[in-house]
């Protein structure tokens, strides 16, 4: 293993491990507004200041990595699944199958998904907890997110159809059942991979943005997603440099995650 | 002026004095050159919807109707006081009817056609007419007939409406006087600028009305300025980042956060002229018909339970932290800055959460390991929304949620764009609480005859009732009706100190703040003095200089 991945392995375990123990590195909570201290710079009762109504920016931050590295990896994860089985089958397939799965595509790619989002906003209660209104919006993000990837996986699981190797198999009497899961799924590992790493940044930004909705995660709970909407109004980088924490650490784990997918993917190829 | 007078106090000799006072004229004449001329740039927050002052409903197209067009009468922005315009006197009958304007004369509009009291008669018929569904019309409407205009002569006119109309000559503050004759129509004004230009999505051009009729102290033609630039950027971030690089003059209304974060290193440009018409306020669904549970109908039709809601708010929270003190909390549906008007027996409600759990607790409410429940059973959970994109409402929100969980009520915040929100408070009626704001703009309560009519359409908590619901709401359309037939000043305030004391009492709107009327004005702006009423920082524009960089 290489010192970088290390690193990577390193940092993600320390983010790991800090969110796990918010309760306990940051035992006021998230949600607890000391309004005597808006606006707070760093300090060592605030290690990160604190947001517009007081609430602990640490905290918040530890909080929100707990809810954003959870969730939008198992969003990710539905995203990719959902992609595989449709775009990878419809490529291996090929022919009807495959023009049929991406008439699909292109159908669910070009429907006006704002309009959708607020159609499922309407028919949803007002009433939902914020822990529920987490769920609704990551289980939303991953079954609206798989299209783009579907139509990548398509494309390959054509071209491998076609390759060599896979003829030759065919020709050797391998059932296709079998060919697809032992010669087609294992090379499409490279393109999941990258698939599943690049949605996860898409979704936490994407989970902000759904606040517009009224879909996002609900207050006072936090997400990355909205802690990087702190950064909105900063006229500059150098005012507040703490606020620009949330985006630090979204760069240092996906940056992380993906130094361990390229070990994944030289494994793969 | 202090240099001047050194320069007199030095000079002992008569060839001294000549020059001193050579030096005097040059001086005054420098100073004339340098307050004429220059150009005022500010921004407009949306497109302006039409130059047609008649048919003007938006903020922007409101601005430009302000800088371009020729009134009768004018609200001085400053006192609140009626003041002459067009009109050199003016009178309203006793019933409350009818209005005889007389009109300065030798007035001209921008084209050069002359302004005569056929303009006005033209102007207020096509204001009347149904057809052009002319929001500032709709104020004049208060019974169905039509609307008579004599001719008496070029410089003499009675308007008579087919019902009396209360608070009938401030309502012509609104009125551009447009010409009869100009083929321009209403390009041609007889206000202190005109539109030269308009790049769609982009900016508009005001230029100096060659024609204007109004003069100075000293005889000089006003305005000062040769032109007015009003860009349109809906970006808050952008219009203080140009401010900031000198790029505009002025800001008219400000947030709280950019104030803060400007006077954190410009205090000499921003402005608090304390608090405005503007209000904002929390309600409860009370619509019979509203697809929520039975049950929480009866907590938000409760009097007890909105009062005790009400007490459990922090005010003082929501304008210090919110608001970082440029808000007031407010005492009920008028500021304080509305001078006649505001019924100053009403005080802000207290805060005290353990007096709303008593009144909740003695209205069959009970406390449950740390949840409020009903006298059914039901826990005491509903949500608050409010349009996104508003920060301030956001934070308000979330600071209540807080409030009500010290007294076991859970709250769920829910932030929708406009139009959903909208679409629950006047259609659907499918929400349980919200969190909107009042922009007021007329003084005038009768401008609100809208919101406190049982039967109107922006009776928020519970629009378009066939007869009033309550007894509350019974009286407050009477004391409403009462003080817009009526046109002494005295009976009309005490109609609405006693709307105001019951809206109180009944809290249908939970008030929370009046915002501060902020703004930043350029220290390159003289004769700026920023107020409350819109448009802040240019209610005077016709007197602003801008000096050159």
């Amino acid at each position: 293993m290489s010192f970088w991945r290390k690193l990577a392995c390193v940092v993600l375990a320390l983010v790991l491990g800090a969110s796990v123990t918010a309760s306990w590195l940051a035992p006021a909570g998230y949600a607890k507004q000391y309004r005597e201290a808006t606006n707070a710079p760093p300090s060592r009762t605030h290690w990160l200041g604190t947001d517009e109504i007081g609430r602990d920016r640490f905290a918040r931050v530890l909080y929100g990595t707990r809810i954003s590295l959870l969730l939008a990896p198992a969003a990710a994860l539905l995203t990719t699944l959902m992609a595989a089985l449709i775009g990878g089958l419809a490529g291996y397939l090929g022919g009807a199958w495959a023009r049929m799965a991406m008439a699909v595509t292109d159908l669910f790619l070009s429907l006006p998904w704002l309009f959708l989002l607020i159609t499922a906003r309407a028919l949803m209660p007002l009433n939902v907890s914020p822990l529920v209104s987490v769920l609704v919006t990551f289980l939303l993000l991953g079954l609206l997110g798989w299209t783009a990837a579907a139509r990548v996986l398509c494309t390959t699981a054509g071209a491998l159809r076609t390759s060599d190797f896979v003829r030759q198999a065919r020709a050797a009497g391998l059932p296709g059942r079998r060919l697809f899961w032992v010669h087609v799924v294992p090379n499409l590992k490279p393109v999941l991979y990258a698939q599943f790493w690049i949605s996860i940044p898409v979704f936490i930004l994407s989970e902000a943005n759904l606040g517009i909705l009224g879909l996002g995660v609900a207050e006072p709970m936090p997400s990355w997603g909205s802690l990087l909407k702190e950064l909105e109004g900063l006229v500059s980088v150098g005012e507040e440099p703490w606020k620009f924490v949330p985006l630090i650490l979204l760069v240092v784990v996906v940056t992380s995650f993906q130094l361990l997918l390229s070990k994944q993917e030289e494994v793969a190829g | 002026m202090k240099r001047h007078a050194r320069i007199l106090r030095q000079s002992g000799t008569p060839c001294g004095k000549a020059i001193a006072v050579a030096m005097l004229c040059l001086g005054s004449l420098l100073g004339r050159a340098l307050a004429q001329g220059g150009e005022l740039r500010l921004c407009l927050r949306n497109e302006p919807k039409t130059f047609d002052p008649l048919k003007v409903e938006d903020d922007a197209s409101g601005q430009i109707r302000y800088l371009t067009g020729g009134v009768l009468v004018r609200v001085n922005r400053q006192t609140q006081e009626l003041e002459p315009e067009l009109a050199l006197s003016w009178k309203v009958s006793k019933d409350g009817r009818q209005i005889s304007f007389r009109l300065r004369s030798g007035i001209s509009f921008s084209d050069g056609t002359a302004f005569t009291a056929e303009d006005v008669g033209y102007t207020v018929q096509q204001l009347m007419d149904p057809a052009l569904h002319s929001a500032t019309g709709d104020a004049f409407r208060s019974g169905t007939g039509k609307v008579e205009t004599k001719v008496i002569s070029p410089t003499q006119i009675s308007i008579r409406f087919p019902a009396q109309v209360a608070g009938l000559d401030r309502l012509f503050d609104q009125v551009a006087i447009l010409s009869e004759r100009s083929s321009k129509k209403e390009m041609a004004v007889l206000g202190p600028f005109m539109v030269a230009d308009y790049k769609p999505g982009a900016s508009v051009l005001l230029k100096r009305n060659p024609n204007y009729w109004k003069t100075d102290e000293q005889g000089r033609k006003l305005p000062y300025l040769d032109s007015i630039r009003l860009d349109i950027q809906r970006n808050g971030d952008i219009e203080m980042l140009r401010f900031k690089r000198g790029e505009l003059d002025l800001i008219n209304v400000l947030d709280a956060d950019y104030f803060d974060k400007l006077a954190a290193t410009s205090p000499q440009l921003v402005h608090d002229a304390g608090p405005s018409l503007d209000s904002e306020q929390l309600w409860f669904n009370q619509v019979a018909k509203s697809p929520i549970p039975v049950y929480k109908k009866n907590w938000f039709r409760s009097a007890t339970f909105r009062r005790a809601i009400s007490q459990a708010i922090n005010r003082e929270d929501l304008s210090r932290v919110v608001f970082h003190g440029h808000a007031q909390p407010a005492a009920g549906p008028f500021s304080p800055a509305n001078k006649f008007w505001f019924n100053s027996n009403l005080k802000p409600q207290a805060y005290s959460p353990d007096t709303a759990l008593k009144e909740l607790q003695a209205d069959g409410f009970r406390m449950e390991n740390g949840a409020l429940k009903d006298k059914d059973g039901n826990e005491v959970v509903f949500s608050i929304i409010t349009n996104s994109g508003s920060k301030m409402r956001e934070r308000m929100a979330v600071l209540i949620q807080d409030d009500l969980q010290k007294i076991g009520i859970h709250v769920n915040v829910v932030t929708l764009d406009f139009p959903s929100l909208g679409e629950r408070m006047t259609q659907t009626f499918d929400y349980e609480a919200i969190i909107l704001g009042l922009t007021n703009v007329d003084l005038d309560p009768n401008g609100e005859m809208n919101v406190w009519l049982s039967s109107s359409d922006n009776h928020q908590w519970n629009p378009q009732q066939k007869a009033p619901e309550t007894p509350w709401e019974a009286e407050i359309d009477r004391l409403m009706r009462a003080q817009a037939s009526t046109s002494e000043p005295k009976k009309r305030k005490e109609a609405f100190d006693r709307v105001q004391e019951i809206v109180v009492e009944q809290e249908p709107f939970i008030f929370l703040i009046n915002k501060n009327a902020l703004s930043a004005v350029s220290t390159t702006v003289h004769g700026a003095a920023p107020v409350i009423l819109s448009p802040q920082t240019f209610w005077n524009a016709e007197r602003l200089t801008v000096a050159p960089q």
